[in-house]
């Protein structure tokens, strides 16, 4: 059996890789925000998700990768799609585009884009002497439960009260009318 | 693929083009869409540093756990709040919700 690292070197199949989820991301990120129909938006997210799962593991963290995955391609998108699937909006009528405010949105976001891109090309970033190459499962672990325990609390009882609510804020309506 | 400044450009580029999306778009189920690419250029941000910069490598991938969790918080209620302000308006674009404008 050939592997495909035999006949291209390894280096440049991880360059490959790379630059392929760079791509799935960004062709995501743009379907998720310009087309008009919903469904093609949620779908689109998926799909950037899906790239920053693979870049994730490109800097090292497997944990992080899969939460990722699970996190937002299981449980966020699935949520957009339920909220659309479950209740009338999609078959709204959409409005047309305006021209002006697509123009101004894009002109926002590209000075935005430069004013980042410029920061971060000019400041010299002065690697740390001393890193620590720990990645491990484990080592997460323990500090979600010693140095980061309370943050952790606070995110479960922050998801606790979001969840609860959600539903009193969507059922509320319903018991009235 | 192994400079720093590849994954700040990376999560830049997808933090304008979720700002492009809450600015273009009148719907607002497609305004939240874009609030998550937000979130995601800054959770790849976290990592970048977390991979290139940091003495303890656990903290980028613990924070960046968080804003998962923030970023679920957020849909569940802005989820809630948009089918609510459906069944009152019969309409989810952000234009048309002008009640308190006075």
């Amino acid at each position: 059996m050939i592997a495909i690292t035999d006949i291209i070197s390894p280096v440049l199949v991880a360059r490959g890789a790379f630059w392929l989820m760079v791509t799935i991301t960004l062709t995501g990120a743009l379907l998720a925000v310009v087309p008009r129909n919903i469904v093609h938006n949620i779908l689109g997210l998926a799909l950037a998700m899906f790239g920053i799962t693979g870049i994730y593991l490109y800097l090292g963290s497997q944990f992080v990768a899969m939460m990722q995955l699970l996190i937002y391609v299981g449980a966020i998108c699935m949520t957009y799609i339920f909220a659309i699937m479950l209740s009338p909006p999609l078959e709204l009528e959409l409005p047309k585009r305006r021209k002006a405010k697509v123009i101004t949105a894009f002109f926002v976001s590209l000075v935005t884009f430069i004013v980042m891109a410029q920061m971060i090309l000019s400041y010299k970033w002065a690697p740390v002497t001393s890193l620590s190459r720990d990645w491990s499962i484990e080592t997460i672990g323990q500090q979600l439960l010693t140095r980061y325990f309370l943050v952790f609390e606070l995110i479960s009882l922050l998801l606790a009260i979001a969840i609860i609510g959600a539903i009193m804020i969507a059922g509320l309506v319903r018991r009235k009318n | 693929m192994e400079s720093l400044i590849t994954y700040l450009i990376l999560g830049a580029l997808l933090f304008c083009i979720g700002i492009f999306g809450i600015l273009q778009h009148s719907s607002l189920i497609g305004m939240l869409i874009a609030t998550e690419l937000i979130l995601n250029g800054a959770g790849l941000n976290f990592m970048a540093f977390n991979m290139f910069l940091s003495e303890n490598p656990a903290t980028g991938q613990i924070f960046t756990l968080f804003i998962m969790g923030v970023a679920a918080a957020e849909t569940a209620i802005a989820l809630s709040i948009v089918i609510t302000v459906y069944r009152k308006f019969k309409k989810i674009m952000a234009d048309s919700v002008s009640e308190l404008k006075g």
